[in-house]
């Protein structure tokens, strides 16, 4: 099964197996993927053989191809790539839908695929009719309308965006099982274009004194946070585009707050309000819900930075390794602190860890893709993560966080994550 | 004309020039379109309430009053007595924040009592957020503070009164990326 491979290419540089990165590189070296167990009835339609039998010569050789169309979708065989939606039954705008994070790879979230998190719905805005005010400690007190906002200088910048209760389920004392996706899919990268919302509040003129942006969107929950107006005269973007279109209405549109590396609900949709003041207004979302009580009865709050993070989403929970062979484990990486500058992988349950190949472009608070060759023997192993950001910030293992902050933060879980493989090549989510 | 008087006036001129300098540079780059607000116009705009008061409309209500509205517009959702169905725990047990499992329900949990005006102004219900005038939400939020038993039910809540109730876990909170 490992033909292709010399001896010296098949020399584990760490425990389990793991190969030297550099062999990535190497032309010619094929990896064995793994494959997903459990069919869902969609995918089992969709991997159904065409009908054609002689391979060289397939019906659509003999045809002639569809029309063009105005707007592109995925292919029909694709159809299982879709957000896992997970929404309350009441109301029905109220929940979250998961990113595939399984299905992609590279860095880019395609837009349609985007996590979501509603408080009551997606909002049906017409441009024409929304506004976006600057008022409170400002000389002058402003209104814009979408067209004039698409006449402004803009920044683009690839950026990732993760919800404060990403991950959540690696609180509980059981491992969950389920894709990996379903688990930590509350996480999407785009590339975000719009207007440095510096220029804007320049233009309205911030007091002396001003220290704190109550931001407020036009969804039928009218949320509301307060910011540090440091952090938003430093890089945040008032988001007009996303991968190179218009926002959709799911992810904001027409206008939308982008704050680089901060919890998702700081990246306020549908932005219609930029209130400027001296003080947080203590809103239900900053003191009910994303803060994070520690054992002491104490609760973090204003925890806006997305700390490091890493997945392997190859091999990962539901997929399964056809036999012994050289296989390429692949992941990505982010931090809300800056560069991702090293992912560890380890195939021995974290005794020995090895780096991993980093693909180029590596950006600021984006995701970053990691690769590793690694040689299955057939033995059960235990496959982990672990990303360092610039900063020097590494990524904790899931006791060490725990033993920090309890079991009842609810937000912020950052921790490795750890795939078991056993010797039937299945591949399941454990503490270890 | 003297020539100190010259120089005081041209040492004023370069002052304007270097303090408006980084501000003008970033607005030459803009095009300038934001239109100005009257007072009038911000006023409809301006919604925010501060934890000490500023932004509370006028208006008042009582538990009693409350409990009413409460049984109309809430009880389907967050249960007769303000815990145990569909939607997240309103009233909190007897549990402080360090139990096993603690509740974060309004008692136990949030730290101002301004907070529960303003998010019931904004989403609630959410079949219709909005609806409610000031009156009401005066007296739902008595109601929800009265049942977490922090205010008693002839306490009447306004925009000065609501503002000095003491939330049992207004200390429980540290900032970590910001200044409160």
């Amino acid at each position: 099964m490992t033909g292709k491979f010399s001896d010296s290419d098949l020399t584990p540089i760490a425990g389990g197996g793991l190969l030297d990165r550099r062999l990535l590189l190497k032309r010619g070296a094929l990896f064995a993927v793994a494959a997903a167990a459990t069919a869902e009835p969609a995918r089992g339609d969709a991997a159904k053989p065409a009908q054609a039998e002689d391979f060289a010569d397939p019906a659509w050789l003999h045809r002639t191809g569809g029309a063009f169309t105005s707007y592109g979708t995925p292919s029909k065989y694709e159809k299982y790539v879709v957000r896992n939606i997970g929404g309350n039954r009441e109301p029905a705008g109220d929940g979250v839908s998961w990113t595939p994070l399984e299905d992609l790879e590279g860095i880019v979230t395609p837009s349609g695929l985007h996590f979501e998190r509603h408080h009551n719905g997606v909002p049906d805005i017409d441009p024409k009719q929304h506004r976006l005010v600057i008022h409170g400690r400002v000389r002058r007190e402003l209104m814009f309308t979408i067209e004039n906002l698409l006449r402004y200088p803009m920044r683009s910048q690839f950026l990732f965006i993760e919800c404060g209760g990403n991950s959540n389920a690696g609180w509980h004392e059981e491992p969950i099982q389920r894709s990996v996706g379903s688990f930590h899919g509350l996480v999407s990268c785009s590339e975000w274009t719009g207007v440095p919302l510096s220029i804007l509040l320049d233009e309205a003129g911030v007091d002396e004194g001003a220290s704190w942006v109550i931001a407020e969107g036009a969804d039928a929950n009218l949320l509301n946070v307060s910011l540090p107006l440091s952090k938003l005269m430093d890089d945040a973007i008032v988001g007009l585009y996303q991968n190179g279109e218009r926002l959709r209405p799911e992810n904001g549109y027409p206008v939308r707050l982008i704050v680089p590396g901060w919890e998702g609900i700081t990246n306020v949709k549908w932005l219609r309000r930029l209130h400027v003041t001296d003080q947080p207004s203590m809103t239900r979302n900053e003191t009910a819900k994303y803060t994070e009580l520690l054992p002491s009865g104490i609760a973090r709050m204003f925890t806006f930075v997305m700390d490091a993070k890493s997945l392997i989403t190859s091999p990962s929970h539901g997929q399964t390794l056809e036999g012994p062979n050289v296989y390429q484990i692949r992941g990505f990486a982010w931090s809300g602190r800056g560069k991702i500058v090293k992912v560890e992988v380890s195939a021995d349950a974290g005794k020995s860890w090895a780096d991993a190949l980093l693909d180029e472009p590596v950006m600021t608070r984006c995701f970053t893709r990691f690769r590793m060759p690694w040689h299955w023997s057939g033995q059960p192993a235990i496959l982990k993560s672990r990303a360092t950001d610039e900063t020097g910030y590494v990524q904790p293992e899931r006791d060490v966080l725990i033993k920090e902050r309890g079991r009842n933060g609810y937000f912020h879980y950052n921790a490795i994550v750890s795939w078991a493989v056993d010797e039937d090549g299945a591949v399941t989510h454990v503490y270890a | 004309m003297s020539t100190p008087k010259l120089t005081k006036l041209f040492m004023c001129l370069a002052c304007v020039v270097i303090a408006t300098d980084a501000e003008a540079q970033s607005r030459a780059q803009a095009p300038q379109l934001g239109t100005p607000m009257s007072k009038a116009d911000v006023a409809k705009w301006d919604i925010t309430v501060f934890p000490d008061g500023r932004g509370l409309p006028s208006g008042h209500g009582t538990a009693k009053e409350g409990r009413a509205i409460y049984v109309q517009k809430c009880a389907s959702c967050h249960g007769d007595q303000g815990q145990g169905a569909t939607a997240e725990d309103l009233v909190s047990g007897p549990m402080p924040p360090t139990a096993g499992h603690p509740n974060k329900a309004i008692g136990s949990y949030w730290p101002y009592a301004t907070t529960i005006f303003d998010y019931l102004r904004r989403a609630m219900p959410p079949s219709a957020p909005g609806s409610l005038s000031s009156d009401e939400l005066y007296a739902l939020t008595a109601y929800l503070l009265a049942a977490n038993k922090i205010i008693s039910e002839s306490d009447e809540m306004d925009a000065l009164s609501l503002p000095k109730v003491e939330m049992p876990n207004r200390n429980g909170f540290v900032p970590i990326d910001a200044k409160k």
